[in-house]
């Protein structure tokens, strides 16, 4: 991989980790107020489906983990297990994708 | 009189920890005592030094676990407490014997990182001029005092991990060459320092920094290249 694709791999990686500074607050603040007074997966779903503010919220998410987790296994598997080229880079975008398809599918499941 | 208690290291790759005492003076350096054991109590010692006052970077090595400067450290300041200092070789270099590393792979990757002034002036030309106040030049202020003493690159554990990695101290240098307003290397040096072996390895542990006996700052020299390494991806310098 050429330099100019490791640079853009960096600043990815740093972009997604913004966005999910954000994310992971909101979520975890959500979970909290959400469960408060307890709460039924129905009266989640009912608050979830069909709202187009949450939908494109977690897939957002979603999509800044499956981009995020895979760049910063990629130095992981090369500092800790010796393991570089395009090899690794394949399987980590397997994974990359493995994420996002298992993740929109949990998205899909609330919202539709 | 005080004695001290020394542990060197003897051998290549594979030694062991030799045993000497050392008298104990005021103001005493961890290379007094390296010096005084070679001089006095076995010649056959094998250790680097050349300037003793902290300006040629080749006495390096590890003392009770920490890379040092040995002409500059106080035997007071390595003790901390205790009575017993160990001396090694400097980590992440090929031990040639005793306390020498070998620095070839250490100055390779400053070639690598196209740490070398690339100019295009001739001797026609007027001299550059430079204000000490410019943008660039303040950048660079410190990091032009490295003196390759290696010991970022002992403390590294990013080297440890991926040995094709720069290393803080090349990736130094190619910084003072990016902002250069002189140099004409460009976006090719920046190539050169990007990804897996370059600043984008660099985890920001800080211990370069933390360890660097001139108190420059490597780890902000490498933010620095990978500011300067995205900007260029859009044809943009900061």
């Amino acid at each position: 991989m050429n330099a100019r694709a490791q640079t853009l791999l960096w600043a990815v990686q740093r972009a997604s980790a913004a966005v999910l500074g954000v994310c992971v607050a909101v979520h975890l603040a959500t979970m909290v107020y959400a469960i408060r007074g307890g709460l039924s997966a129905a009266e989640i779903l009912s608050r979830t489906q069909g709202s187009a503010g949450w939908f494109a919220f977690y897939s957002t998410f979603v999509l800044a983990v499956s981009v995020h987790a895979p760049i910063g296994l990629r130095s992981v598997l090369a500092e800790w297990l010796g393991w570089h080229g395009r090899g690794r880079d394949a399987a980590l975008l397997a994974l990359a994708m493995l994420l996002a398809v298992l993740g929109m599918r949990a998205v899909f499941g609330v919202f539709l | 009189m005080n004695t001290l208690k020394i542990q060197v290291w003897r051998g290549g790759a594979k030694g062991s920890f030799q045993r000497f005492e050392v008298p104990r003076h005021e103001s005493q350096t961890v290379l007094d005592v390296v010096t005084y054991i070679q001089r006095a109590l076995d010649p056959t010692l094998a250790y680097r030094f050349a300037c003793r006052v902290g300006m040629c970077g080749s006495c390096a090595m590890t003392v009770n676990g920490v890379p040092r400067w040995t002409c500059r450290t106080h035997v007071d300041i390595a003790l901390k407490s205790g009575n017993e200092l160990i001396i090694g070789p400097l980590r992440n270099l090929p031990v040639i014997r005793d306390l020498v590393t070998d620095m070839r792979e250490f100055f390779d990757k400053w070639a690598r990182a196209k740490g070398y002034f690339e100019g295009q002036r001739t001797r026609r030309d007027d001299f550059a001029k430079i204000p000490p106040e410019g943008k660039d030049r303040k950048q660079v202020d410190t990091a032009i005092e490295c003196i390759g003493c290696a010991v970022c690159y002992a403390s590294c554990d990013v080297v440890t991990w991926n040995p094709d990695y720069l290393g803080p101290a090349a990736l130094n240098r190619a910084w003072t060459l990016v902002k250069d307003e002189r140099d004409v290397a460009g976006t090719g040096r920046l190539r050169a320092v990007a990804g897996d072996a370059g600043c984008h390895s660099c985890h920001t542990h800080l211990s370069c920094t933390e360890r660097c006996p001139k108190q420059l700052s490597p780890t902000a020299s490498i933010a620095g290249l990978k500011r300067e390494s995205f900007l260029s991806l859009f044809g943009k310098s900061s």
